[in-house]
């Protein structure tokens, strides 16, 4: 039976299966990318609610109250971040940041697709928090159909009066705009997505100053994920307890999380953070095909330090308890390997990918990244010695730290970490290539 | 011993060029008149008219196929910027052509997820059965986020998935012809992986359903 707290939840979240869908709730039906559809199922009750009943500290504290922590990889406290604005009428804009590009992660595709009104409603209820005039969305190029259903949705919003001048007769003011990037992983950086987005290439900046004190053009900025946004309308409804009542304490709601790689059935599940890691790869994801063995995965997308099928699968699925073995949540993309996949080939893609994105402002990244792939090229031609492997792992830690933003490290955790927990598996690749030309 | 030159930048420090890049006048560069309206109305979209630089140049490639000199040249005249700053910009990024490309793009994302499920072959079997057809623009690409369909390609901008090597020509046969591309694959059909709720029972309606 379901206690009254459980049933509550129930009826505000849907349970499918094993998921608890908030975010993809109604996502199978079409209709919800149109403004009617989203109409219909309750949309913009919520902000109509904020921007007519209640103060923006109330809504800043909410948020804050909620413990939702941001989406996009870092996991920082997004109601926190909002708070670090300046109060009082300066320029201040919002990024949203759908520049999604990490190997692994395809949910914000996924919650732009087939709910775009979600995350402008989100986008207008933080403004309002924030006291923000100004919101982008800085979309990657690729999404080309996902950038036609935002701009679609965008102009309804504005035809409601939900976005513009005088949004809802409130003396309010939200200009939302959706930029089209044009293919460059980096522009997932904040700061390198505020260079781009002010038109120019896109290279991090030196933080300090960080964008919420100054951001873009000059002015503070708050720069949040598609998912962090497109949950805040819910927790502005049924408020921050609600809120908390799903997931743990330190990892509070619901996640969408992407699985791919070796399972059977790969793609975006949304669930209660918590989850056993083992329920997320095998129960929903189907697991890897008949016969097959999971033999590392990376928790968190691409940049994340890979786990050991026995590291990994029995723990619970959270940022607590991924930074607690040593990796992390990330972007909530999950990669799957089973026992047929290389691990050094496998290390070598993933650098080939920092080694093409990297921006080359900082002479660490641009050049570790470039010998990492000639190393790892040369032990996958059987051209190293095991002591290559010490020379990998040090330009690794040379990296770590060493740039201004964390392009470099993400390649650095991943690859160090394959070296590491599979050196016997490297060094194979090399004894059989002796043994070949011996 | 012969005395060598000495590089005049040594012993007198360098000489700025007296030939600093220009703008473009509008009435030099023969902007066509939609291209040019189009970048004007992109300007005013954004607080710095700098930021439509990216979306300016979108609208060039569109125009032309690729950012011909002479497009970014009639895009700098219109933006009141100098050429060579949206040449920095076009040649950052991986969607934006500074040489000629064919008409019909196709990118095969070759990253972690589609390596593992056959992203590498996928690609091989399109430059396979594109041959040398100049109308082609085949490439492996990096993580498209599409993960869930890999392997998988991006065919005039549109996602496909997941792909066998022999679904190539299929889609490569469709694109000569103008007909519609692999429409079974299409990722804008594919429903959610963990399914749909049990139809909305009378007990649903007693809460909010937002």
């Amino acid at each position: 039976m379901m206690n009254p707290k459980e049933r509550e939840q129930s009826t505000r979240a849907e349970i499918v299966g094993r998921e608890t869908r908030m975010l993809l709730k109604h996502a199978e039906d079409p209709a919800l990318r149109t403004l009617a559809g989203y109409n219909g199922y309750g949309g913009y009750a919520t902000l109509e609610k904020a921007y007519r009943e209640l103060e923006p500290d109330e809504v800043l504290s909410e948020l804050e109250e909620s413990g939702l922590r941001g989406r996009g990889g870092a996991g920082f406290s997004m109601g926190k971040k909002a708070s670090f604005l300046p109060r009082g009428d300066v320029d201040k804009y919002l990024c949203c940041n759908a520049d999604e590009s990490e190997p692994g992660a395809f949910k914000d595709r996924e919650l732009m697709q087939r709910n775009p009104h979600q995350l402008i409603e989100g986008i207008a209820i933080a403004s309002l928090a924030a006291g923000i005039g100004h919101a982008f969305i800085f979309i990657r190029g690729e999404y080309d159909s996902q950038a036609d259903i935002l701009d679609a949705a965008v102009a309804e919003a504005y035809e409601a009066g939900y976005l513009g001048k005088d949004i809802l007769g409130t003396h309010r003011d939200l200009e939302l705009v959706v930029h089209r990037g044009a293919g460059a992983y980096i522009c997932g950086e904040e700061t390198a997505l505020l260079d781009a987005l002010e038109g120019k290439r896109g290279n991090p900046r030196l933080k300090p100053p960080f964008p919420a004190v100054q951001g873009l053009y000059g002015g503070p900025t708050l720069i949040n994920n598609v998912e962090t946004l497109s949950n805040v309308p819910h927790i502005v409804k049924n408020g921050a307890e609600w809120f908390k009542g799903f997931g743990t304490e330190q990892s509070p709601g619901t996640k969408v999380v992407s699985i791919s790689g070796c399972v059977q059935r790969p793609g975006n599940y949304e669930v209660e953070l918590g989850i056993s890691t083992r329920d997320l790869i095998y129960g929903l994801a189907g697991g890897p095909a008949e016969g097959r063995e999971v033999k590392a995965f990376y928790p968190g997308g691409s940049s994340s330090p890979v786990l050991k099928a026995d590291e990994g699968l029995d723990l619970p699925y959270s940022f607590e308890a991924m930074a607690g073995a040593g990796s992390m949540l990330g972007s909530g993309s999950i990669v799957v390997a089973d026992d047929r996949v290389s691990i050094p080939h496998m290390a070598l893609r993933t650098a080939r990918f920092y080694h093409h994105e990297s921006c080359g402002k900082c002479t660490p990244c641009r050049e570790g990244t470039n010998w990492t792939v000639k190393m790892l090229e040369r032990v996958v031609r059987g051209e190293a010695t095991p002591m290559d492997l010490d020379i990998v792992a040090s330009v690794q830690e040379n990296i770590i730290g060493h740039c201004l933003c964390v392009l470099g490290d993400s390649m650095a955790m991943p690859v160090g970490a394959m070296v590491r927990k599979f050196r016997d598996e490297f060094e194979a690749v090399i004894a059989e290539a002796e043994l070949v030309t011996a | 011993m012969a005395e060598l030159p000495v590089d005049q930048a040594l012993t007198e420090g360098r000489v700025p060029g007296r030939s600093q890049e220009e703008i473009p006048e509008l009435h030099e560069v023969g902007c066509p008149p939609e291209l040019r309206e189009r970048i004007e109305a992109l300007m005013g979209r954004y607080p710095d008219r700098k930021s439509a630089s990216i979306p300016a140049l979108w609208a060039v490639q569109r125009l032309y196929g690729w950012c011909t000199p002479e497009g970014i040249r009639q895009a700098a005249a219109v933006m009141r910027v100098t050429p060579a700053y949206l040449e920095s910009v076009a040649s950052f990024y991986d969607l934006l052509h500074t040489e000629p490309v064919g008409t019909h793009k196709v990118a095969v994302c070759t990253n972690i997820s589609c390596w593992m499920r056959g992203g590498d072959e996928l690609l091989d079997a399109f430059r396979e059965a594109a041959g040398d057809d100049e109308e082609f623009f085949v490439t492996g690409f990096e993580c498209l986020g599409a993960c869930d369909i890999a392997p998988m390609a991006s065919i005039d901008e549109r996602y496909f998935g997941p792909l066998e090597a022999a679904e190539a020509r299929t889609a490569i046969d469709q694109l000569r012809d103008g007909a519609e591309v692999l429409p079974e694959k299409a990722l804008e059909k594919r429903p959610l992986p963990g399914g749909n709720p049990p139809a909305a029972d009378a007990e649903a309606s007693e809460g909010d359903l937002r």
